[in-house]
């Protein structure tokens, strides 16, 4: 009896045609630019940080832990203060950033002259260079030579030592990101310029004041924006560090020299943000292994807020 | 059952991982050839170094011209302002300069254990270098473990800086409670309450007053022999927090803060103690030399630290550190750049050159007794601090970093009364430096 042999495929399958071969071919190659990139840059490290971070590892020598580092975390309080501190960050700073910006381009959209030079005004801030701009807050507010306490001096105010008492630090920090709110309202600006002038106009004939036209047609137009505000300021505070790390520095009045060490979060790690905390375990203390865990543990948790909000994100979409 | 094509895939990944993290550390010290017949084919070797101000670089290549000319066949290529890190990644990435050099010693005991910086002990001993020519203190900073990775290049001693204006005669205090006295006497305010003059600012927050400084007024120890914090156990750690605190509440804090966030840059001619806005300061050796170029009015003097008044036995010690320098792992050629590091750290026409430059103290006994060596009797002080034996210093520690990080962060809680109980805050130190001993070093 005559028997045939089927390759993997089987008889039925009818062959693929070459040229869809040679379209995925092509596909790839013209992919492949992003692919190694991607390979690269986010695959191999992302791999070898989970790799790492079951290593005592201090970037010389490699030694099997375990969860040793993940158990260290567990009981690691300087950590745990970091993540209450970005969290305050973004519970506080992010939602104040973004209602600050909406209402300083809120304000530029009703100007009737000088709407360039306020524009320019609000916005010349964010180029500032971070360093710089943290080393200009820590002086106007250094309560020592400040103007600032010079001010509330004169009318008979008391000046709180902002980044010297762990109570002010981080409002201080909040001043200086609404300082800098310029790339903000620049967005917002455009999304409001955008809100068609037809909606305003019926919402008038209609009997609707000012506060009704902002919360039912402006808020409702511009959500999308202000999801995409939220969106990447979460991000940003999950990485919140030369703000932090400058502030604290310059207010320690720590040194350089050989001897004297920087503490983190100054004053009593109330501005230590998890980021900087990284930093701190795989640049200063080596311990590269636990920073591997810290970076994991970030990388998780940015996933999450991203994937929460897009998925808000994608419901007001849907809505709209 | 073969395996799928993700799973080798992953497995591929894992192997390039743990290379990858290895990397560099598969080359061992090259063994030295010192002691056997010197090669003098020329040789160009490359030296890393901190220096940055122009002073600092010309004393620096004064040492170095005297180098060239005890032994001509080298040539060195010098790169400046080089930190820990950046000497770090380069041995990792296996391209190190031969020779490098190091401002702290707090990465010591990490250069010593991961290899960064090759073990000196086979060329000290084939070159016959005598280690009693370094003062017994030395040690403790340029070797972990018994292995010795770097030499000393130059000291820093700290001792007390007193401005005789301010002090209106008195002789500089002896005792911390002498200290306490004069710091009141000295002080001057406003109506307001708030400090124009400070007799002495007592903050762990001040400049020079970190606690790997004051430490040394109390004989306090930092850890046990096996890594392990003493600070919590040691009463000494008590009775300098407790005397500094007394004197920050004297103070005030709130007006102490006020007025040590007013004053100028520690490294720039604003300095309060050149300005003459402290009377008493705790400071190294080098700013005698910022005085006769910033502040060469200034009518001061300097002594030994106050110490503990049960503790007079300490007094003319103080606290030492200083420059170090090694041959990093992987370094192109570790027989010349050895020379080069013999000659800056045991050579005493070149210390005597650089200390006279740099008014550091230089870090030989023979370089200490020379003729040469410029001596004024505010210098002589920091000379003799280094001589003493009750003189101490930071021993090196894998986690040296983290440990003064967690006691002067102690240390600023307590003196601002945020942290009430300082023998729970010194437990607390204890269990985060031994939590973290563990993480880096096992147990």
């Amino acid at each position: 009896m005559a028997t045939t042999t089927f390759g993997r495929r089987g008889a039925a399958e009818p062959a693929r045609p070459k040229g869809r071969h040679r379209g995925s071919l092509v596909a790839l190659l013209y992919l492949s630019p992003w692919l190694v990139g991607f390979s690269v840059f986010f695959g191999y490290p992302l791999i070898a940080t989970v790799y790492f971070s079951f290593q005592r590892y201090d970037m010389f020598t490699l030694e099997p832990v375990g969860w040793l580092n993940y158990r260290y975390f567990l009981q690691d309080e300087a950590a745990w203060t970091s993540i209450r501190n970005t969290l305050w960050l973004v519970v506080v700073m992010v939602p104040l950033r973004v209602l600050f910006g909406l209402g300083v381009a809120q304000l530029v959209t009703k100007l009737k002259a000088g709407t360039g030079f306020f524009r320019t005004v609000f916005y010349l801030p964010s180029l500032v260079p971070l360093v710089a701009g943290t080393l200009g807050f820590v002086y106007l507010l250094n309560p020592g030579t400040g103007p600032v306490a010079a001010i509330l001096s004169a009318i008979g105010l008391p000046s709180p030592d902002w980044f010297g008492d762990p109570a002010w630090a981080k409002p201080g920090l909040t001043l200086l990101a609404l300082w800098s709110v310029g790339d903000l309202m620049v967005i917002f600006l455009a999304a409001l310029l955008d809100v068609p002038k037809q909606l305003y106009e019926a919402a008038a004939l209609d009997g609707a004041g000012a506060w009704r036209q902002f919360f039912h047609i402006t808020l409702p137009v511009i959500r999308p924006v202000l999801m995409f505000a939220a969106v990447t300021g979460v991000i940003q505070t999950l990485q919140y560090f030369t703000q932090a790390m400058v502030a604290a520095r310059v207010a320690s009045g720590g040194t350089d020299s050989a001897g004297s060490v920087f503490v983190p979060g100054y004053p009593d790690q109330s501005t230590l943000t998890f980021p900087e905390w990284l930093f701190h375990q795989g640049f200063r203390d080596f311990a590269m292994g636990y920073a591997c865990v810290l970076a994991v543990i970030l990388f998780v948790v940015s996933m999450v807020f991203t994937l929460f909000l897009l998925r808000q994100f994608r419901g007001l979409e849907e809505e709209a | 059952m073969k395996p799928r094509r993700w799973q080798l895939a992953l497995a591929a990944l894992a192997v390039l991982a743990s290379a990858a993290c290895t990397a560099g550390t598969e080359n061992g010290p090259a063994k030295p050839q010192a002691g056997s017949t010197p090669d003098r084919r020329p040789v160009t070797i490359t030296m890393w170094h901190g220096f940055v101000a122009d002073n600092e670089l010309k004393a620096f290549d004064d040492a170095l011209a005297g180098f060239r000319a005890k032994y001509p066949w080298i040539t060195v290529k010098t790169s400046k302002a080089v930190q820990d890190d950046q000497i770090i990644q380069a041995a990792r990435g296996g391209n190190p300069p031969d020779v490098a050099l190091s401002f702290t010693t707090d990465s010591v005991a990490t250069f010593c254990k991961t290899g960064v910086f090759q073990d000196l002990k086979p060329y000290m001993s084939a070159s016959k270098v005598d280690e009693s020519i370094f003062p017994k203190v030395i040690a403790e900073y340029t070797q972990y473990q018994g292995k010795r990775c770097v030499m000393p290049m130059l000291a820093d001693t700290y001792g007390l800086y007193y401005n005789k204006k301010l002090m209106k005669g008195a002789q500089p205090p002896k005792t911390l409670s002498e200290l306490s006295a004069l710091a009141k006497k000295c002080t001057v305010r406003d109506a307001q309450g708030n400090i124009k003059v400070a007799g002495f600012v007592p903050s762990s927050q001040m400049y020079e007053n970190a606690p790997i400084h004051t430490g040394a007024m109390v004989g306090a120890k930092w850890t046990n022999p096996d890594g392990t914090s003493a600070i919590g156990g040691d009463p000494a750690w008590q009775q300098l927090m407790k005397w500094q605190k007394d004197l920050v509440d004297w103070f005030g804090y709130d007006k102490l803060e006020k007025f040590r966030k007013s004053l100028g840059d520690e490294w720039s001619a604003a300095n309060p103690f050149m300005k003459g806005k402290v009377a008493m300061a705790i400071d190294g050796e080098w700013r005698n030399a910022m005085i006769a170029t910033d502040a060469k009015g200034l009518d001061y003097g300097t002594a030994p630290m106050p110490v503990a008044d049960d503790k007079p036995q300490l007094y003319g010690g103080g606290f030492i550190a200083g420059t170090i320098i090694g041959i990093p792992r992987g370094a192109a050629h570790s027989d010349a750049a050895w020379e080069l590091v013999r000659y800056l750290t045991t050579d005493t026409g070149a210390l005597v050159s650089l200390s006279n430059a740099l008014r550091n103290v230089p870090s030989t006994l023979p370089a200490l007794q020379s003729p040469k060596l410029d001596k004024d009797p505010n210098f002589q002080t920091f000379l003799d601090i280094f001589a003493n034996p009750s003189s101490s210093t930071l021993p090196a520690h894998i986690n040296s970093v983290f440990n003064q990080q967690t006691l002067q962060e102690a240390q600023i809680k307590w003196e601002s009364g945020r942290a009430p109980d300082l023998d729970a805050l010194l437990a607390e130190v204890d269990k985060k430096i031994d939590d973290k001993l563990k993480l880096t070093a096992g147990d």
